[in-house]
């Protein structure tokens, strides 16, 4: 616990300046429940930044206050209380479980299913600080020294306002404009972290971006902000989420990620969903309702999405792409599993702007238990995107009989030139092909494993190597009692 | 010492309906047996029924192997325990890879005998030995399992998983359907080739010609749900010449 009250040093000495009236009234760590200025002005304090980012928020507010959230999802969902909300809490402090032993031996079983490292299992359940097993500091110091040689910053957003203030200022809102939907300005409003990477021209980033965001992404995930620039010639693969199941009491995630692609650049952006999707009567779990779009600038451009959903109660998620670029590429390749009484809306838009634009959308929607699970998209060919392409295919796979699988397809083109397929199945394991596996000596689980996979397969290819095989385990686990 | 195969007086409906209806039948180590038949006799129901498939309720009688009565197991624990089913027709699995698939059935008896999974490199190996013997080749490995296979490939497909899995009782379900002269010689020379003393298989088919190349012990004529006759393998041939007229009401 050493280690969280360091944080906690860290931040106070941070917000040593503090200005602001109620602060005498709140916890050091966890700001009150509710949403207004004031609240805005202490996060922003909180995080030191510069009054342009303060006033930018600001405006972000007052643009939500005026808004109304969307209602045109398939999604069933409680009103939410904005005011009953904590929007800044610091990293937890020790109110976790002392040790595994405290841990529901349901979780445990989990990550052991998933093969996960002891000390990292200690950290996802919360039990200890990732100071306190990995050394965080030196780990990153390494890593951000070898990725400066090349030129590559990857570094917390709060920290990119402050220290690359013109960067940030450049590119924020720029594809994800504070307005363009209730989520993205609440989130505009309120975030209170994420990641900010910049590839310089011509520069391949020489690793993933993953290994060290796994382990310390965890208490980032309310209100995050994400920021990819990569330049002329740039390549960067980038990894979100976690396989694990993590432990977080914030029943609100409202996310932005915002990438940009200039001239032959391209962006590689994966994330693993695995949130807590409420129990198996559908009390609990987390609404996730995301923002994620790439601009695709540059001419050749390339953005591609490729996401895993098995967490949350509520989805509600859209990666897209606009392809301004000629000749620029998009790519979705989703895998969204729904169980129990969990709800997904999601899918992507890919706008072509530009001459020769292609993308391609994959999505696989499986749904069991007594889940809905819907696929929504939009291909928009504008009128300049002469000879555009775009192949979509959509699969949506039915266990059980209590469940409902369901396609929206938008399809808008104005270039006559363009060439538009779409391809979508509706079906079922049947009971042959579990009959099949389970006469070769595999468990009903493995079976229905087995079978989804198989179904996921040409999305989970795309993930990077070290991921797909703990995705492939958490697609089994994340069906767990959905069959017999 | 108790037979490999036991049947007692097996009665089982899919349904409502009534399919078998008092099947007895002893199978000792090292045998083969054929079940011969009309259409609608039983021969698949019995297959699935032995096999413990979902759908297909014993309603009277007992099925033991080696002494021990498997009607209370799921079907993967049969499998596990020994038995094979080499479907009359193989199912396809959409994207999964046929040596995962292979891998898992191997590693479920593996992990059932408390034994650590196969390594990938000798797993491969095994499993290339085995497929030469019945002419699959490295790209058929590679596909998804069953799909877009010839008739025939997934015919020998059963047989390298019967080769791998190395089952104490096979029932081979129709295995000759859909089999040219070419293929029904590979399949065979499969199958004969894990003849054993220890094994038995019950051998399901409509025509006499697979019981050419799969020698039987026994033959028994399935009618209505009932074994009407038993004999040597001259039966097929009696059968293949006068049909089953009459057997059915032998009884």
């Amino acid at each position: 616990m050493v280690a969280t009250q360091e944080t906690i040093d860290t931040l106070e000495e941070a917000t040593g300046k503090y200005k602001y009236g109620f602060v005498t009234d709140i916890e050091s760590d966890k700001a009150p429940k509710g949403l207004n200025e004031d609240i805005i002005r202490f996060i922003s304090a909180k995080k030191d930044e510069p009054q342009w980012m303060l006033d930018w928020r600001l405006k972000a507010f007052a643009t939500w206050k005026k808004m109304e959230s969307p209602d045109w999802a398939k999604l069933d969902i409680e009103p939410i209380d904005y005011q009953d909300i904590h929007y800044y809490a610091a990293p937890k402090s020790g109110e976790g479980p002392a040790s595994l032993d405290e841990v529901d031996p349901e979780l445990l079983k989990t990550y052991a299913k998933l093969g996960i490292p002891l000390d990292e299992q200690k950290i996802l359940a919360g039990v200890v600080a990732v100071d306190a097993v990995f050394d965080s500091v030196s780990v990153a110091t390494t890593f951000r020294g070898e990725l400066a040689k090349v030129g590559v910053i990857f570094c917390p957003i709060s920290e990119a306002i402050r220290d690359y203030p013109d960067l940030v200022k450049k590119y924020i809102g720029s594809v994800v404009p504070v307005a363009d939907n209730y989520f993205s300005a609440l989130n505009s409003a309120v975030f209170t972290d994420g990641s900010f990477v910049y590839i310089p021209k011509g520069v391949r980033c020489p690793m993933e971006l993953s290994t060290y965001f796994r382990i310390n992404e965890a208490n980032t995930g309310q209100f995050e902000r994400t920021l990819i620039i990569a330049e002329d010639k740039a390549y960067v693969s980038y990894l979100e989420g976690c396989t694990a199941p993590q432990r977080d009491e914030n029943q609100l995630h409202a996310a932005v990620v915002e990438l940009v692609a200039m001239d032959d650049a391209e962006i590689k952006y994966s994330t693993v969903q695995n949130w807590y999707p409420g129990d198996e009567n559908g009390l609990g779990g987390i609404y996730n309702f995301v923002t994620k779009r790439g601009a695709c600038r540059g001419d050749r451009s390339k953005i591609s999405w490729t996401q895993v959903e098995t967490g949350s109660a509520i989805t509600w998620k859209y990666p897209s792409c606009i392809l301004q670029g000629k000749d620029s590429v998009g790519e979705f390749y989703s895998v969204a599993l729904t169980n129990n009484f969990q709800q997904a809306d999601t899918g992507t838009k890919m706008i072509h702007i530009g001459e020769g634009s292609r993308s391609t959308i994959i999505s696989k929607g499986i749904s069991a238990g007594r889940s809905q699970n819907c696929y929504r998209g939009l291909v928009r060919i504008q009128p300049g995107a002469e000879n555009a392409r775009n192949f979509t295919q959509c699969d949506s796979l039915l266990v059980g009989d209590k469940c409902g699988a369901h396609t929206v397809p938008y399809i808008v083109s104005r270039n006559p030139s363009a060439k538009i397929e779409h391809e979508a199945t509706t079906s079922r394991i049947s009971e042959d092909q579990l009959f099949y596996c389970q006469q070769r000596g595999i468990s009903t689980e493995d079976s229905v494993s087995l079978i989804v996979n198989g179904f996921c397969k040409e999305v989970m290819k795309e993930l990077p190597m070290e991921f797909a095989v703990e995705a492939q385990k958490l697609i089994g686990i994340s069906l767990e009692g959905s069959v017999g | 010492m108790a037979p490999l195969l036991e049947i007692r007086d097996l009665h089982a409906s899919v349904g409502d309906t009534p399919i078998l209806k008092g099947i007895n039948l002893t199978i000792n180590a090292g045998e083969i047996h054929a079940i011969m038949g009309p259409n609608g006799s039983g021969k698949s129901t019995m297959s699935y029924v032995l096999a413990g498939r979902d759908g297909y309720e014993v309603t009277g009688g007992d099925i033991l192997m080696n002494g021990v009565s498997m009607l209370e197991m799921e079907s993967d624990e049969r499998a596990l325990a020994g038995m094979f089913l080499a479907f009359q027709y193989p199912v396809e699995l959409p994207g999964v890879g046929g040596m995962s698939f292979l891998r898992a059935a191997v590693n479920a008896r593996r992990i059932e005998a408390g034994e650590d999974e196969i390594d990938q490199l000798e797993f491969v190996k095994l499993v290339r030995a085995k497929a030469k013997h019945l002419s699959i080749n490295d790209d058929m490995l590679k596909r998804a399992v069953n799909v877009g296979f010839s008739g025939g490939e997934k015919k020998r497909y059963e047989i390298l998983q019967m080769a791998l899995l190395k089952p104490v009782f096979s029932v081979l379900d129709e295995t000759d359907s859909g089999l040219d002269v070419d293929a029904l010689k590979i399949v065979s020379d499969g199958v004969n080739f894990l003849r054993d003393p220890a094994r038995s298989m019950l051998v399901i088919t409509h025509y006499q010609r697979l019981l050419n190349h799969i020698v039987p012990d026994y033959v028994h004529i399935l009618a209505g749900g009932k074994i009407r006759r038993t004999g040597g393998k001259e039966l097929a041939l009696e059968v293949e010449e006068s049909g089953y007229v009459g057997i059915d009401d032998a009884a």
